[in-house]
């Protein structure tokens, strides 16, 4: 780990300490021009499960969480310095070609955003591109699983040729989750996924998290602290840029160990 | 509860935070002076006193009623996190346990009643002695609430021992005293569920101070660490 200077160094729980991860940050730094972002960021996200981010607005955490598939390089004064390694290999080197990297770490975003296409092509577009599929009836098969797993085939089996932008919003945001899974991706970034949706479609998304953390390694960024504690199984609360506590979310929401971890969630902020 | 964050941005959640650990400080106040009085009553064969602990019971009852509703409330309004979870958690346990200590008092000022039929017994005086150090533990958790402390907790716990052997040494001598003169039997057994009630007013004084610990530090309160490991008795 890079020398922290004089910021507060990471509470890591005993439990984050010893996780075998998915992905590895090690000393990640970001910039927006002069202005530094992210301070010194170390932590292992372990697969299979559902991460958290969680802190204040403008704390970093989705910063962080767009360096994981290099989303911050769509911005021009961004730059991220650091080693951030998915499965050991460095994601940032100049080998790693960031539509690769895009396919194999899928994201999702707070507004559902379907191509303005139908149901199908939505779901379609990637593996198409990718050429992940040879022939019509292996792609229909793949948007049928990937519907299927995003739990949306039954509502929209009957009529995949309609626009996708014509669904409801939480219908939309798990047809956005399926596009994404089309892809067959390794890790799945979300980034506030239920903020514009109703509690019924917000439970259906987080049931969704739930069952996809049988195969993904999920991160996601939420604000709301009661879908953290829900739907994750670690919990990094971030805060001026800096990674403050890392720990399980159990932990994280019973007893955290940082004054400014506890101060947050329970509604203390000054 | 010591008050060591700052307050909440919704102050109306502060404020049910504070009524709940004065509801509890209430309450604890109430439990002490209704166990003290069930033990004066006993030692001064005074009916009156005994009744007036019977009758204060529904005050501790309807404080507990109280506690649990905002607790439920605060559950369903407020989701509390972290520190305040356990506040609001242990907030609830404990009532229950102070609910049982009142319970337990007017039991004992039952007994009063029972007792002043037949002649004092000498023993009478080792139960006045348990019930001072029961009372003096109940009084120690209580501050210890107040001060939001975990060592004394811990201490109270510890000091639980000895009013166990307090209960084990009375029983044994309210035993061998009935056997030599059985026309004591009737008195002496009403003493003997005095002393157990004592020793169960001593076993939810502990229940408090595990909760206190939790409360306080987050972690439970084991067992084994009541016991003082350079204490070898």
């Amino acid at each position: 780990m890079a020398d922290s200077g004089n910021r507060a160094s990471t509470v890591y729980h005993d439990a984050a300490k010893t996780l075998k991860g998915k992905i590895t940050l090690d000393g990640v730094n970001v910039f927006y021009g002069p202005d530094q972002a992210i301070y010194n960021v170390s932590m292992v996200i372990p697969d299979r499960s559902v991460t958290a981010f969680i802190g204040p607005s403008g704390c970093g955490k989705s910063t962080i969480l767009r360096t994981i598939n290099r989303m911050n390089e769509t911005i021009d004064i961004a730059r991220t310095k650091g080693s951030i390694r998915i499965d050991g290999e460095e994601i940032n080197s100049k080998a790693v070609d960031p539509v690769i990297l895009r396919a194999r770490v899928g994201m999702v975003f707070q507004k559902p955003n379907p191509f303005p296409k139908s149901i199908y092509d939505n779901v379609a577009y990637g593996p198409r591109i990718h050429g992940l599929a040879s022939a019509k009836r292996d792609l229909d098969g793949i948007v049928e699983t990937s519907l299927k797993k995003a739990g949306l085939w039954d509502e929209v089996a009957d009529r995949l040729d309609q626009p996708g932008t014509g669904l409801s919003g939480g219908q939309q945001q798990r047809l956005v989750i399926a596009r994404a899974i089309a892809v067959s991706p390794e890790v799945i970034l979300m980034d506030e996924p239920c903020s514009a949706l109703d509690p019924i479609a917000t439970a259906k998304i987080e049931e969704l998290i739930d069952e996809l953390r049988e195969n993904y390694c999920i991160v996601i960024v939420t604000h709301s602290m009661a879908q953290a504690a829900r739907v994750s199984q670690m919990t990094a609360f971030f805060h001026m840029g800096d990674l403050v506590e890392y720990g399980p979310t159990e932990d994280i929401f019973t007893n955290p160990h940082e004054p400014r971890t506890q101060d947050y969630i329970t509604g203390r902020f000054g | 509860m010591n008050n060591q964050h700052t307050s909440h941005t919704v102050r109306a959640y502060s404020d049910e935070l504070n009524a709940l650990s004065d509801e509890i400080a209430r309450m604890g106040g109430l439990c002490e002076s209704q166990v003290s009085d069930c033990i004066s009553a006993v030692m001064r064969r005074d009916p009156a006193l005994a009744e007036q602990v019977i009758e204060g019971d529904h005050q501790v009852d309807a404080l507990e009623t109280a506690t649990e509703k905002r607790v439920i409330r605060m559950l369903a309004l407020r989701q509390p996190m972290a520190s305040d979870l356990r506040a609001t958690i242990a907030a609830y346990r404990i009532s229950g346990d102070l609910e049982r200590i009142g319970d337990l008092a007017k039991n004992i000022a039952r007994r009063t009643q029972e007792l002043n039929k037949s002649e004092p017994l000498e023993l009478t005086r080792s139960v006045e002695r348990m019930g001072k150090l029961v009372v003096s533990n109940l009084h120690r958790i209580l501050d210890a609430f107040s001060a939001g402390s975990a060592e004394e907790a811990v201490a109270v716990c510890r000091a639980d021992e000895e009013v166990d052997e307090h209960y084990n040494s009375l029983f044994r001598e309210l035993l061998s005293f009935m056997i030599e003169d059985p026309r004591t039997i009737t008195a002496s057994t009403h003493l003997l569920f005095v002393a157990k009630n004592l020793e169960r007013i001593g076993d939810h004084t502990t229940n408090i101070a595990e909760m206190i610990h939790y409360l306080v530090t987050g972690n439970e309160l084991h067992r084994d660490i009541r016991r003082d490991p350079d204490d070898v008795a």
